[in-house]
């Protein structure tokens, strides 16, 4: 009965241009899983209507952090709030990423980061993280992740640091050989050329995805995404789900 | 003193007024975790049709201010599912389970109606006269006065327990719709469905949906709906279940005031999964605060 609570908003900090840490306090201790989410609303208004999902990037006891980009109303609103704020949030919510039993492999790709980072904290120095961005200015949380990871390897489309290339082409060449277990969040254009490099493999990877979502709870079918078991639920039955079963 | 909040559809008590709308409750399993299902007035569950129905492309959902355009296409498990799956939990509760029903045409309503009608565990059922199968004549049953009545009347003659009609706002004359269910024996009408609606991404010139259009609920609606109800209550005699865009026990009050008995909530489920249970609570502290004993007494009861 508890999943539907208000917190209050410790920080708020601004780490780019539109790139935004959140960090919140409930009454409560939180037990999420890396790959979960939960729903925030600022409340009291009707525009926008609903709340936003975000993966969980952090957690803390009663304490919660989100890492987001401004993408339209709901997130520029969110950005907006202050310390000491009260905000409602529903979560965890969804089925996050099943543990790895030994080393894996992450495939962040951009903010697709906030959805592996407690992953990654969860199961220190045993990942290979590929890490992708279009340019130096777009590295979030270097020295963590160096720290967190087993490997870590940053790609750069412009090739200002780390590989020049995409994380895919990156992962090609230096990560599919080691045949670990993959966990990945990034763009659909990622996801897809991933699906395209494991097509031969037999490594497990592991997705999460992304869609506009209302309850949150799998009550309005609104965040389907297509599988090979029909349309599944984002919220419910992902966010992450098996790569090769969905329809991309 | 607690006032009385019972209110009746036909020879069916409910302990309150406060029902859930189709298609934002899920099958009521969703909800579970949030709220105390025990406690409401009644359950309608998600559009059921005789096969499982795979729904609209996505996108399926798109926000507008104080709203949302929904293209979920009627996505549901089917009959046998439900009735396999889903209702046995539903039955373990304490509470009114209302199914609402549609069919590819006007057999497949006839046959879902008898289907319910046979059901342990359905105690009302309520008829979506939006059929969504283009190629039917019958896809007009819900803006379509002829066809609104045959159809009622044929599915009235498979159906003892309370039968509801959900009526489409896309028509000229609602009232006259409405008239026309309670002529032809349904027990209760239910209004406002969506308001047909489009959003368009300028830059693709395609519809920000996987479909061109969807329908909008939330507060943007709510005062369309309340006037729909107010007109409706003007001419029939049978119980309305007034909806589109409550959100607070305000607002459901303005729906009763109108000349609804029943109030449901949809669109505000997804933004506190607790909201039925705060408009309940709501009411109840209105009526004391009025000194209103019981909520048969505020119905209808619009001043001009």
């Amino acid at each position: 009965m508890n999943k539907f609570t208000e917190a209050k908003v410790i920080s708020n900090e601004k780490l780019k241009e539109d790139i935004f840490l959140i960090s919140i306090e409930t009454a409560f201790a939180q037990q999420p899983k890396p790959g979960q989410f939960y729903i925030l609303r600022t409340n009291e208004r009707f525009d926008p209507l609903l709340g936003r999902p975000f993966s969980i990037f952090d957690a803390e006891e009663n304490k919660l952090k989100f890492l987001y980009r401004i993408k339209g109303k709901g997130t520029s609103l969110i950005s907006k709030l202050k310390e000491n704020a009260q905000i409602s949030i529903t979560g965890p919510l969804g089925r996050g990423y099943p543990s790895p039993e030994g080393d894996f492999i992450v495939i962040a790709g951009g903010i697709g980061l906030a959805s592996v980072y407690y992953l990654l904290r969860k199961f220190p120095q045993r990942a290979y993280l590929f890490y992708g961005v279009r340019n130096r200015e777009e590295v979030l949380f270097y020295e963590s992740l160096r720290d967190l990871s087993k490997e870590l390897c940053v790609a750069t489309e412009c090739g200002s640091v780390g590989y020049q290339g995409l994380v895919t082409e990156v992962f090609k060449e230096r990560g599919l050989r080691l045949n670990l277990p993959i966990y990945a969040c990034g763009p659909m254009v990622m996801i897809k050329e991933l699906d395209k490099i494991i097509e031969e493999r037999e490594n497990k990877c592991f997705v999460a995805v992304e869609e506009r979502m209302a309850c949150g709870i799998g009550a309005c079918l609104g965040c389907v995404i297509e599988t090979k078991n029909g349309m599944q639920r984002v919220c419910t039955e992902g966010p992450v789900f098996e790569l090769r079963e969905l329809k991309l | 003193m607690k006032p009385k909040l019972e209110v009746k559809l036909g020879n069916l008590t409910f302990k309150n007024p406060v029902l859930t709308a189709s298609g934002t409750f899920g099958y009521g399993l969703e909800y579970s975790p949030f709220i105390d299902l025990n406690l409401l007035g009644g359950i309608v569950v998600k559009g059921l049709s005789l096969n499982p129905k795979q729904g609209n492309p996505t996108p399926r959902i798109y926000e507008t201010p104080c709203g949302m355009i929904n293209s979920i296409g009627l996505q549901n498990i089917g009959y046998e599912a439900f009735a396999r799956e889903k209702l046995p939990f539903l039955r373990r509760f304490n509470t009114n389970i209302i199914v609402n029903f549609f069919g590819e045409n006007l057999d497949e309503y006839l046959e879902m109606a008898t289907r319910l009608e046979q059901t342990d565990g359905v105690h009302a059922l309520e008829m979506n006269v939006s059929c969504p199968n283009k190629k039917s004549e019958w896809r007009r049953m819900g803006i379509n006065p002829q066809l609104l009545r045959e159809a009622v009347k044929e599915v009235r003659k498979q159906v003892r327990k309370p039968l509801i009609v959900k009526l489409s706002p896309q028509v000229t004359d609602i009232a006259e719709m409405a008239k026309i269910c309670e002529e032809e024996g349904a027990d209760a009408v239910s209004l406002i469905n969506t308001i047909p609606a489009m959003v368009i991404d300028i830059k693709t010139r395609r519809s920000f949906l996987g479909t061109p259009t969807g329908g909008l609920s939330g507060p943007a609606i709510r005062p369309v709906a309340v006037r729909a109800v107010w007109e409706v209550a003007g001419v029939v005699k049978i119980p309305i279940v007034g909806m589109g865009g409550i959100m607070t026990a305000e607002d459901a009050l303005q729906f009763i005031i109108a000349g609804a008995t029943f109030v449901a909530v949809g669109t505000a489920n997804f933004i506190n999964p607790r909201a039925t249970i705060e408009l309940i609570e709501g009411i109840e502290k209105f009526l004391v605060a009025e000194e209103i004993r019981d909520i048969n007494e505020l119905i209808g009861t619009f001043r001009q």
